[in-house]
């Protein structure tokens, strides 16, 4: 998507290294970028950071103060130095809500998101290629249509309005599942954290009744946003498979009498694994998107909760350093992709 | 009742070769689980924290100097002071302190801490400081003013004879929680008072400590083993952030949680009627008003504020879309203060207010905006207005913005209609008369910014009575001039007063002895008990 | 003699005598092959719905959108006769509601497409057309906003301007831009040294001209195929903005924002919530369905 599709045509003749600093260079600026223009939504926001600091009762002599404090009394440019050479040194300030450092907020709330959107990836994925395969196989047949418009329904649902359904029926009407948040209150103190991913803590430590209240919290909005990211991973297998299907080896190995099932699923799969790895790593991005609309929906503690919490409490630090992390987990992703696309692909490598 | 999720988590776990035990859908016997928004939290130091939520926590966790029986508020006696005594001239208080008790960290209650505390909170000067200095202590002269002259005796000098109950009830309030000055000092870092530890740390005496808080996640507090008093049967009480009242609503239920503490009328309703809860509630201080800035030239025109007092259907609003949440009340001071008035002269009433809308030159009504906060709702209340408003001609245009957003603009004064709520800061009633209905200064500049500045409301003459009563030592000549200047306020002022809260929670029929008090740090769960 | 032909024969005419029949003729063939295709009827189906009841809403709503009924009769009715799909809270009939409501999804996906489509042409077209440092700055940019997640970005901008439907609109368009600008960038690219360009340039063209006057056409056709594209996915984002408080306002019938102050009585009232998210995704459904046939039909490399 970005680096190495864009800088394609001349970079191919640099060495590797100054494409690698020319990469770095333009992370760098486009984090820059990043961090000017939440700079500025913070700052315009119609909101007083002061009040949310100090709340409606205080007198004037503290309101006063805290607004010195905040150095809102500076330019705006200056106050954007400021922040950004405090960045660069890791202290991102504190949040006005929680009282604690942005960092450590950060810290504790983006592995409930992570374990979220790792989850309804890795079910998008299980579920998503082999009906890709399938669809493309049957091309123009029932089972392609059927899968088509199980992917578009997936594309069209608003994924809250689906949540809330889903809670209503799973949880509140058939009791299949546990309701909101990520872990029964009673349980949440058995488990010694450690990688914030309450799945793997609680099957290390053995704690397998947490374990299953666990599952039981995360299975709904993981299989939500798993849909969602079937939709686009059957999709996309579906074309990448099509492709491949049409290629001389696959008319070769038919000529040569290998079995079909081999062909499909040993053959061309194999080589359209490349572009679905790329796929995979998008929708992952746009998983951690979406989950600001879960993570609502679901009380679920996550970076996404974290964010709306913070717009709405004009909690102008918190919502940098969130947006930041999303910011940077997005270019990451996309341009892990673009390299394992250049690094898995010996098509690209050869012509390269 | 077989339950799936048991089943579900049966099979999860037999994948690992390991059985579930079938603990689920019932909390533990000695944990309160309760549900309730609390990203009103913004500190848990008692010189800061002025939240409802934070409010309650502390309430339960901290003691102060005064206390008062939430169910006759005016039956007033010590809590962590023994007695006290009003000197000659009324400017000075002597306190004697409990002797024997300790803290939760296990050092002694002495008058150093109560002294320590009253002055930290002065010198510190957060929102609530206010309830103090307003006595006459700055930073400079408090250590003089609040001075220990015992090991457990110490006196509290003012700058004038305040009503004695003004002042004991403002010693009631959050900010005049004793806090253990040994530890709090443990954990000074550049004389910031120990607040950056104390923000979200504890150093108190209540019957419960609070062990951790979570900001929009949760709060979990443990029995006090040090407490003074009856020790609290519940080892844990456990607030659950749980914005949704819906998702509260099924969360009990299902028995996840013992308590729900955010409930609409529809959830009240539909609740009341399930055999495994029960509802219960308390009228609370707030109080559902309308501003009307005087700046704006129609909402300016006497005849323009009555008429609007006239297009509110107050009883169907109470009926219907907040029912079992709100009592009609429509005078500034809450039921249960002193010198409360009870009298609800307007109801809706188009054609007087069509006439009082003529007079005013507006036969054909005017449009105006008005400031809603978007909670569902304070959002659903104005829509209703909106509604009834229309009926007499007058277009009201809602401009929704989160709490900040609209406050911002009311604190600005850049508002036409501002919707919201006030809730009273101690239990006595100049708190409400304080804002109400004193403006001391009503340039744009004024240095003090109370709901009737505000709304840009210039009244030297009933500032004048607001502070004439603050004085009066007889308590019931200082009702009475509270209630002529209510009745006053509710036929002139550009207030419309609607409506007084009622909090209601819906708890698990095991649960019992949850005391509803008149204000959130009233609320107390010491004495719960499950079964 | 065009008149002993028929239309159809004009339309597929193998040799068009005027430009105008070809692009016609084109439009013809794409239009059989579309007709072709059941999922993007049902699309167009529901779509021409949308616009057709978005037009006669006040004709079709039998009551009024904003002013609910007696609070304390007609509050939260299940459907009937008389309220097809129930009332909400305030006592007000949904199904007017939902009627009013699509001409506000309707706004929002005409008015996004009519501020992100120039903004992303311009940016894309000139980037392509002058290359160097133009392009770089440009396109950094363009990656700067493609490095946000869109909602979260339109989050924060609807945070900054205040919520409301202006400003989601707003939002939603200043971060659906960047696409397009990268599609008219690769376009340009492909453009921007043909001799018909090379030709007009040597005529001494000024660039402004020569890009809105012949690079912008030429790239038109395809970035209105991808903004057709995203529709749907305009149309959730609003809803979820809605839906967070921060889009339409109340008493607006906007989808999202019914959603959101419906999800209160979703045990007791389930219709209050069903019925506007079936709006949203029968919509967007729609426009999906019809985009997808779209891009069957226009895509050669899918059509095969």
């Amino acid at each position: 998507m970005s680096g190495a599709t864009k800088t394609g045509g001349r970079s191919r003749a640099l060495p590797f290294a100054w494409k690698a600093v020319k990469l770095l260079a333009s992370v760098a600026l486009t984090f820059l970028g990043l961090l000017f223009v939440t700079f500025l939504i913070g700052r315009v926001v119609p909101v007083d950071p002061v009040l949310s600091v100090v709340g409606d009762r205080a007198s004037q002599a503290v309101y006063d103060r805290v607004y010195i404090e905040l150095g809102l009394d500076k330019p705006l440019i200056q106050q954007f130095w400021i922040y950004l050479q405090k960045v660069f040194t890791g202290d991102f300030g504190d949040s006005f809500m929680t009282k604690r450092p942005i960092l450590d907020d950060i810290m504790r709330v983006f592995p409930a998101t992570l374990e979220l959107a790792t989850f309804g990836v890795i079910l998008g994925t299980i579920l998503g290629v082999p009906l890709g395969v399938l669809a493309a196989v049957k091309q123009g047949r029932l089972a392609d249509q059927v899968v088509r418009v199980v992917g578009l329904i997936g594309y069209s649902a608003p994924i809250f309005w689906l949540g809330l359904l889903g809670l209503l029926i799973f949880y509140a009407k058939l009791g299949w599942v546990a309701g909101p948040g990520r872990i029964d209150i009673s349980y949440e103190y058995d488990i010694t954290p450690a990688t914030g991913l309450l799945l793997i803590d609680s099957a290390m430590q053995g704690k397998w009744a947490a374990f299953g209240n666990i599952f039981s919290h995360i299975i709904l909005p993981a299989s939500l946003l798993g849909y969602f990211s079937m939709a686009y991973i059957s999709r996309m297998t579906r074309s990448f498979m099509l492709n491949e299907l049409a290629q001389e080896y696959v008319i070769a190995a038919r000529v040569k009498g290998v079995p079909e099932w081999r062909i499909i699923w040993v053959h061309a799969l194999r080589n359209a694994a490349v572009p679905l790895v790329t796929v995979i790593a998008l929708s992952y991005a746009g998983l951690l998107e979406g989950s600001v609309l879960t993570e609502t929906v679901f009380a679920w503690p996550g970076l996404g909760q974290y964010l709306t919490n913070s717009l709405q409490n004009a909690d102008m630090n918190a919502v940098l350093g969130g947006t930041l992390v999303i910011g940077v987990v997005f270019v990451g992703l996309n341009l892990l992709s673009d390299l394992l696309y250049t690094l898995l692909d010996p098509r690209v490598r050869r012509r390269g | 009742m077989f339950h799936k999720t048991k089943w579900l988590a049966a099979t999860v776990a037999s994948f690992t070769a390991v059985a579930a035990p079938a603990a689920w859908a019932e909390t533990p016997a000695d944990t309160l689980i309760m549900a309730w928004s609390i990203d009103d939290v913004i500190s848990l130091d008692p010189a800061e924290l002025f939240e409802f939520t934070a409010g309650e926590i502390a309430g339960n966790s901290y003691e102060t100097l005064i206390g008062y029986d939430p169910m006759n508020v005016s039956d007033i006696s010590g809590k962590v002071a023994e007695s006290w005594e009003v000197s000659e001239d009324g400017k000075t208080l002597s306190f004697k302190i409990k002797e024997g008790r300790t803290f939760a960290s296990g050092n002694p209650i002495t008058a150093a801490d109560a002294v320590y505390s009253l002055t930290r909170a002065v010198k510190m000067d957060m929102s609530p400081a206010f309830i103090l200095t307003q006595f006459g202590f700055t930073a400079d002269n408090v250590d003089q003013m609040i001075r220990q002259t015992g090991d457990y005796t110490f006196e509290f000098e003012m700058d004038q004879a305040y009503a004695p109950t003004l002042v004991l009830y403002c010693l009631t309030a959050n900010v005049a929680s004793v806090v253990d000055m040994k530890l709090v000092q443990e954990n000074e870092v550049d004389g910031d008072f120990g607040y950056n530890w104390l923000k979200t740390g504890y150093a108190g005496s209540g019957p419960f400590t609070i062990r951790e808080w979570r900001a929009n996640e949760v709060v979990v507090m443990e029995r006090n083993p040090n407490y003074s008093g009856d020790a609290p049967e519940m080892a844990r009480v456990i607030y659950r952030h749980i914005p949704e009242p819906a998702t509260q609503r099924i969360l009990l239920e299902q028995g996840d949680i013992d308590i729900a503490r955010d409930l609409g009328p529809d959830e009240i309703t539909a609740m009341s009627s399930n055999p495994d809860l029960v509802v219960e509630d308390g009228v609370k201080g707030s109080i559902y008003y309308m501003g009307l800035n005087q700046k704006n030239e129609n909402l300016a025109k006497p005849e323009v504020a009555e008429a609007m007092k006239w297009l509110v259907d107050y009883e169907t609003i109470a009926d219907t879309l907040m029912k079992g949440r709100v009592t009609v009340h429509q005078a500034f001071l809450p039921k249960g203060f002193l010198g409360v008035l009870e009298e609800n002269p307007y109801s809706l009433n188009v054609e007087k207010a069509k006439e009082l809308l003529a007079e005013a030159g507006l036969p054909d009504g005017f449009t105006v905006t008005m400031d809603t906060r978007n909670t569902p709702e304070i959002t659903s209340l104005a829509e209703a207005i909106q509604g009834t408003m229309a009926q007499a001609g007058i277009t009201l245009e809602l401009i929704p913005g989160d709490g900040g957003q609209t406050l911002t603009k009311y604190r600005a004064r850049s508002h036409d209609i501002y919707i919201g709520q006030w809730g009273p800061d101690y239990q006595d009633p100049h708190t409400n008369a304080d804002t109400f209905a004193r403006n001391p200064d009503n340039s744009d500049d004024a240095a003090s910014k109370p709901l009737a500045w505000r709304n840009a409301w210039d009244i030297p003459e009933m500032t004048a009575k607001a502070d004439a009563a603050v004085l009066e030592g007889d308590a019931d000549k200082r009702a009475e001039m509270y209630i002529e200047l209510q009745k006053e306020h509710q036929a002139v002022s550009p207030f419309v007063i609607m409506f007084q809260e009622i909090e209601v929670m819906a708890h698990r029929k095991n649960v019992s002895g949850f005391v509803i008090g008149p204000s959130f740090q009233d609320n107390s769960f010491a004495n719960v008990t499950k079964d | 003699m065009t008149a002993t032909f028929s239309r159809r024969e004009w339309l597929l005419s193998e040799q068009p005598a005027s430009r105008r029949q070809a692009r016609l003729g084109q439009g013809y063939r794409t239009w059989l092959a579309l007709r072709a295709n059941p999922l993007a009827m049902i699309g167009l189906a529901i779509v021409v719905t949308l616009v057709v009841v978005a037009l006669l809403a006040n004709v079709i709503a039998p009551y009024d959108p904003i002013v609910g009924g007696d609070l304390r009769t007609e509050r939260l009715l299940p459907p009937s006769l008389t309220h097809l799909m129930g009332t909400d809270e305030q006592a007000r009939d949904i199904f007017s509601r939902l009627v009013h409501g699509s001409r506000i999804t309707l706004m929002v996906v005409a008015l996004v497409a009519v501020i992100a489509t120039p903004i992303g042409l311009l940016v894309g077209t000139t980037a392509g057309y002058f290359g160097g440092w133009v392009d770089t700055v440009l396109m950094r940019v363009t990656d700067i906003f493609l490095a946000f997640p869109r909602l979260i970005l339109a989050l924060a901008f609807v945070a900054a301007l205040g919520p409301g439907i202006e400003n989601a609109i707003i939002a939603i368009a200043i971060t659906s831009w960047p696409p397009y600008a990268r599609l008219a960038r690769a376009e340009t690219l492909t453009i921007r040294d043909t001799d018909y360009i090379n030709a007009i340039r040597l005529q001494g063209a000024r660039p402004v001209r020569i890009i809105w006057g012949h690079v912008v056409p030429l790239c038109l056709s395809s970035v209105i195929i991808r903004v057709t594209l995203d529709m749907a996915g305009i149309i959730l984002t609003a809803a979820g903005l809605g839906f967070l408080g921060l889009g339409a306002q109340p008493p607006q019938p906007e989808w999202g924002a019914m959603i959101a102050g419906g999800r209160r009585f979703i045990i007791d009232q389930w219709w209050v919530v069903t019925m506007p998210g079936l709006a949203i995704f029968v919509v967007s459904l729609g426009f999906n369905f019809l985009g997808d046939g779209l891009r069957d039909v226009l895509d050669p490399k899918a059509r095969k």
